[in-house]
This record gives C-alpha cells, structure tokens and sequence, in this order.
C-alpha cells in the first residue's frame, strides 16, 4: 500500500520541521518528505488541504481495561478511541484484573492488541507482584514479554525499603520506573484537594504535601539507585518545583501530567461532579498554571490522557463514593491544541509534548517524520471543532469533566504502520 | 462543569433544599417568617394542618438517626402527609441496591418528597439531579444531613433561633466551637450567618477539627477559646463524637473539655446575656459541661421546638413550589 499525503502542513517536532511538505508512505514506512520519491506510484491520495500532518500521538496512559474490565472498555473500543483521536503509540498501566506481573499476560495483552488498525501498545508492567508493594515481579521476563517500564499505576508502595529495592533491581537492568507520587497516609479517605472546594463542600481533602513528601522520597531514591525513574501525573506547582531542583542536582527524572489538570481545577469539581473525581486530585488554580507554564518550557516533559473509561453506573454515585478516572484518549490533541493556544505556543513545540517528548520516555522509535521513521501519522483539521458527546466518542468510556463542550482539533486521518486505521472524512 | 444552583427552580424559587450555600437572603428569610406562624401548630389541641395532605413524604436514611428523623416525621405529620421512614443504613449497599435505584423505587412509588440523610456529602444533590435529568423534578428532595457538607433544616432552626432571643442579625457577633472539620452543621451554620448579615462569625477549634481554607468562607478562626469567646452574643456548640479521639486528631477527652469544653468560667467572657446552642446529641463533660447545658442562657430545648416549625416551613414552601 502506497499513500501520498498532499497538501498538508509538516509539522515533525523532532526535527523542528513545521513547513507545506507532502508525505510518501509504501510497506508501512514513510519514504519520501516533500519531493516525490522516484517512481512513487501511490494507491492512495489524502488530501490533507487546510490540515496538520504530524506525527502520530504518543499516549503515556491509556488504559485498555483489559483483561478484567472489559464491561468498562474493551480492547476494540479503546483501539477505534486511539485511531479517532490520532494516537498511534500508547503505554498501558499494569492495574488490570489480573494485573500485570506475569510475562505470559502480557504477552496475551500485546498479542490481542497487533491488528492492523490497532495503536502499538506498549504495557508498563508491574513493579511489584500483585501491585501490592511487597515482592519484586520478574522484570527481566516482563521485559522480553513487551514490557517497555515497570510501575505501580496509582498504587504506592508504602514500604520504603521495597521501593529501593525494587529502583534498584529496575536499574539492574537500566529499566525505567514509573512511578505516582502520593503519599498513602496523607491521602487516605481523600477524595479531593485540600483547599477551599473541599472545605466547602466537606469532602476529605489530599494536601499536597501529599504529593511532594512521596516525590522528595523517590527522589531521594534515585539519586541513590541512580534508577530512570518517571513521575507520573504530576498535580501541583510544588512537585513540578522539585522535580526542576533534583534535575538540577543531576538527577535523571522525567514526569508527565495529564490533560485534566492542565484545563481543571478544584473549582471544577462543582456541585459534586462525580466526572471531576480523579486522582491525583484537581487542585488549585494557582498549582493548574505552574503546570501549563512547566509543560510549555519542558519542565514536564509529556501530555497524557490518563484515559480511564469507567462506566455510567462507576460515576452515578456520590462524589467520594464514584470510581476514580476519566476518558482522555480522544481529547489529547484537541487539549494539546487549547493548550497551545492559550499559552500562545508554537505548535511544533506543544506537539512535541505529545509526540517525540513521550517516544523519548517509552524508549520507542515513535514520534518522529521523517524518511525511514514508521508510518504512524495523525492528519488533523486545527479549526474544525470536535464536540465532546457520548455519541462522537469512541471509547466505551464517556465519562469526562469536559462533556458537552467543543474544541478545536478534529481528527481527519490517522495512519498506523502505514495502514489507513481511521477515516474521519467518512464520518 | 456546574450548572447555575441546582436547588432552585426556573423561576428561582426553592425547589430542593440541599444546602444554605448560595441561597439568596430573602428565600432564607422567607423560610423563617414561614415557620413562625407553625410553631403555633403545636399549642393547638389538634396539632395538624392540611397543607400536604394526601402527599407521600419518605424519609431516606442511610445513616442513623434517632432525632433528625423524628422530628421531620413530627413536622411532615403535622402537615397532614403520609410519612414512611426507610432506615437503610448498609442493607441496601449489602444487596447491590444504587443510591439511585432505591430513590427510582420509591418515585415509582409516587412519592412526594424525599427527606435524605447520607453518610456521603453530595448524595441528596446526586438524587436531586437524578429527578431533574429524568423529568421528575416535581420530587422534591430536603437534605436531612450529607457526610461533612450540610444540615441546611439545622442551620435553619439555628437562625430561627438566634432571631427569636436576639431580633437582629446585624448587630452581633457569634461563634461556633468544637469539631468544624466534621461538621455538616458547621457549614450550613456559617453559610447561614454570614447570609443573613451577622458582621463576625467565629469559629473555635484545635487545628486539628478545622478544615483547610475555612477562612475563606469569611470566618474569623481562633484557637483559643477564651480568646475567642469574648464579647460574643451567640455561642454554638458542636457536637464532638467520641470516635475523634482515634485517629491522631485529639488526645483525650478531658484534655478537649479543658481547653474547648464550654464551662461557665468560660461562658463568662461572652457577653452576660449570650445565649448557648446546640445541635444535640450532647456529650456532656466532653463539650459541654451540664452548669452549661442546664443553665439559664442554654437554648438548647427551645432548637429542638423551633425546629419542627422550621421543618414545617420547609416542606410547605417547596410543596407549594411544585
């Protein structure tokens, strides 16, 4: 299958490229960048008029629910999600039923996954056997399994002496850890941040010291392990400032943030909005800036979804009694482009948040345009806006603060291996 | 992202009471003048007006209850309703039963008025919503108390109170003591207040039973209590349950009766004729010490009474709203 994408505007972070160029793509690899490749003769023309072409969109978090929650999301559901939000490359948290700590799993996992229309999944394993912070998985295993990192999702690991070995085990092996910092003890029972919402609305708050005690303890921790360690869904100003000072001291940390606390705050859980439930919490405006600020100077490194489907019945409950999590994967490039305007960016920049910076993280060879590179690619429409509503999302998962609202940014192609994987002129 | 106040109809009168927050003054005002006439209900021999007759109030409690519960069924009664109490407390949980299943059952049931007491803060907005987006919005819902966030029929009654013996919210200065961190009443009572004008509302607590951030609800925040006592016209106890002195919030009780218990050496720093409140149930020696609860400026019998009018004025207004 031979593919020219004509009259679109190139825009690959990585090269900090962002100029009209057409793109070759034949035997799912892009081959030719702006002059036809000799003897191209293509299958098939996109037109990309009036369009960003780029790279496909490189999710850190996306949970596929499977295997054990399939009545939230299934792998198919989660895929057409992916392919419709442009995303083509994503990292599974290792908190499904059964979690994942055993290679065979694992292999289940990525062997369900490698259809042709589906994004290249690749699953963050467990640190620790059955997520529960005490006995090491078999990483090594893991690793030849498919596993590109290993993480606890949102569980802690409360013993310290645990979480040393197990950054050091990982470092064994120059394994990537992954890891929330949140404080179990400080965050118990909470529900949302400490602050005024919280106390107005007399639910049990989460300090953010919550956040930056567990932070200064994994920092301290890879400092000493010399462990790669990524913080995931960082929430406050105070732990983007540590994270700036330990690099500082050299030591080597990346941390993401999530598309929801970037746009909300606490201000956003409202009258109890269930959809506003999430962890880490929302916290203030204040915190909310530092983080827009910190992503745009790479200070964070990448922009996640944090997809989490959760069902109708998970959400129509009390606010502290509501299932954690919301949908994502379909708003991350109209989020990454409110974001971008907003904070007056260059695009080649936001999208490097999204594109290259998270490959980077995975270890993947993602991300990138240019001759040789995969042809996973996201064509998109900057203008045309994207509703957000139960019928336009994909995912099994409607579940999301930003319901009923509309962006700009609206997928039109979306390219995996080189394989046409969405068509949103169809729909 | 919230929608305008969930409480009020199109036409912005009360169509749920679900917290004090956001009421405008007159519609508080509007609950109180309403509920003076009703508290004389109770001296009639026949203590009953027609005003809800042949409507199904439900008493919805997830959470014990001996006192709240009873005095909505009084006040329900004595507007001629038919009154069915649920005490639901885990059953339902135990059996796989929603919040929102339970509360479809009985609207199926042609209920009239849900009275919901929960042990979640937000669960009497969760149903109250649930009607609305289902067309059954002629359902009224009265929160009877929700987790740490509201007691709006006790904020009430504690209004009603402080205007029978004081007259004017203007003018004074009142504080609330005890357990703000867990206290439903707390909130509704501050929100209440500073609504109806009162120029200093205090609040009296360790650090440990005050929520973050709760100056910003215009509270002046002392930890001394005797510091905090001086000159005020209104003291408002809070009830401090015996479980807080698990959990690293306090060491004893006999050390939180001598620095916050409220005795009548301390009293003596309010003004001579401020009066005492309370929500009830009271822990004596624990709060309050019984020279206070039993003396001549406690009101804390007079609430229970006032109440029940309250509670009146509260289901015919919304009644009369449908």
């Amino acid at each position: 299958m031979k593919i020219h994408i004509k009259n679109g505007r190139l825009i690959d972070p990585a090269s900090k490229t962002d100029k009209p160029l057409d793109v070759f793509v034949a035997a799912g690899r892009i081959v030719g960048v702006g002059d036809t490749p000799a003897g191209f003769e293509p299958n098939s023309v996109l037109d990309a008029t009036g369009c960003i072409v780029c790279p496909g969109l490189v999710d850190l978090a996306a949970r596929l629910r499977e295997p054990g929650f399939e009545y939230r999301a299934t792998l198919e559901s989660e895929m057409a999600a992916a392919a419709a939000g442009g995303v083509t490359s994503l990292a599974c948290p290792p908190d499904t039923d059964p979690v994942l700590d055993e290679p065979g799993l694992v292999e289940m996992l990525t062997h369900r996954a490698r259809l042709p229309d589906f994004a290249h999944v690749h699953p963050v394993g467990a640190l620790t056997v059955q997520l529960e912070g005490k006995a090491l998985t078999e990483m090594a295993e893991l690793a030849e399994a498919g596993c590109v990192a290993f993480g606890q999702a949102n569980r802690a690991i409360v013993d310290t002496q645990v979480l040393l070995r197990a950054m050091m085990y990982a470092a064994t092996f120059d394994f990537p850890v992954w890891l929330q910092a949140q404080d179990p003890f400080l965050a118990r029972k909470g529900v949302a941040h400490d602050g005024e919402v919280a106390a107005r609305l007399g639910l049990v708050g989460i300090p953010v010291a919550a956040e930056t005690i567990a932070l200064a303890t994994i920092l301290h921790l890879a400092n000493e392990t010399g462990a790669r360690v990524h913080v995931t869904r960082i929430s406050s100003a105070a732990g983007v400032d540590m994270i700036a000072a330990a690099r500082a001291a050299g030591i080597e940390v990346t941390c993401d943030v999530a598309i929801h606390h970037l746009h909300l705050c606490e201000m956003d859980v409202g009258f109890f909005d269930a959809h506003a439930r999430l962890d880490p919490p929302l916290r203030s405006q204040r915190d909310r800036d530092a983080l827009r600020t910190a992503l745009a100077s790479g200070a964070i490194n990448a922009l996640c979804s944090d997809h989490t489907p959760v069902d109708d019945d998970g959400k129509q409950m009390p606010f502290d009694e509501a299932e954690v999590g919301a949908t994502g994967r379909e708003l991350l490039l109209p989020l990454t482009l409110k974001w971008a305007q907003e904070m007056k960016l260059p695009l080649v920049t936001a999208l490097a948040r999204v594109t290259s910076d998270p490959a980077r993280i995975l270890g993947v060879k993602a991300g990138r345009l240019v001759p040789g590179a995969a042809g996973d690619i996201c064509v998109f429409d900057p203008v045309a806006e994207f509703k957000v509503s139960r019928e336009n999302l994909k995912s099994q998962g409607k579940n999301t603060p930003f319901l009923g609202l509309e962006f700009p940014g609206r997928v039109r192609y979306t390219l995996i291996d080189g394989h046409l994987a969405f068509d949103g002129t169809l729909s | 992202m919230g929608a305008g106040n969930p409480q009020l109809n199109k036409h912005g009168e009360l169509n749920h009471l679900l917290t004090i927050e956001g009421l405008p003054r007159d519609v508080l005002i509007r609950i109180l003048d309403t509920a003076a006439p009703f508290s004389e209900v109770a001296e009639r021999e026949v203590k009953k007006i027609p005003l809800l007759r042949g409507k199904s109030v439900f008493n919805l409690f997830f959470e014990n209850s001996t006192r709240t519960r009873t005095t909505f069924e009084i006040a329900a009664k004595r507007l001629s309703a038919d009154v069915i109490n649920l005490n639901i407390n885990t059953s339902s949980a135990n059996k796989g039963e929603t919040l929102l299943d339970t509360a479809d059952n009985l609207a199926a049931m042609h209920a009239d008025m849900f009275v919901v007491r929960h042990a979640s803060s937000g669960a009497p907005y969760l149903i109250a919503q649930h009607m609305g987006a289902t067309g059954r919005d002629h359902i009224h819902v009265v929160n009877a108390g929700d987790g740490r966030h509201a007691h709006p029929t006790q904020g009430l009654l504690d209004m009603y109170t402080i205007r029978h013996y004081k007259k004017d919210f203007s003018q004074l200065t009142v504080a609330i003591v005890g357990d703000v961190l867990h206290s439903r009443v707390a909130r509704s009572q501050i929100h209440a207040l500073t609504t109806l004008g009162v120029p200093e509302v205090r609040v009296i607590a360790p650090r440990t039973l005050l929520p973050t951030g709760i100056e910003r609800l215009g509270v002046r925040v002392f930890n001394d209590m005797r510091e905090g006592l001086r000159g005020v016209d209104v003291v408002m106890m809070l009830r401090l349950q015996n479980e807080r002195m698990q959990g690293a919030l306090l060491p004893s009780t006999q050390e939180y009766f001598k620095s916050w218990g409220l005795t009548p050496e301390k009293l003596a720093l309010a003004k001579p004729d401020a009066i005492v409140m309370h929500p009830g149930p009271m822990n004596r020696g624990v709060e309050i010490d019984s020279a206070v609860a039993d003396g001549g400026q406690a009101v804390i019998l007079p609430q229970v009474t006032f109440g029940i009018a309250v509670r009146m004025a509260v289901m015919a207004m919304l009644a009369g709203n449908s």
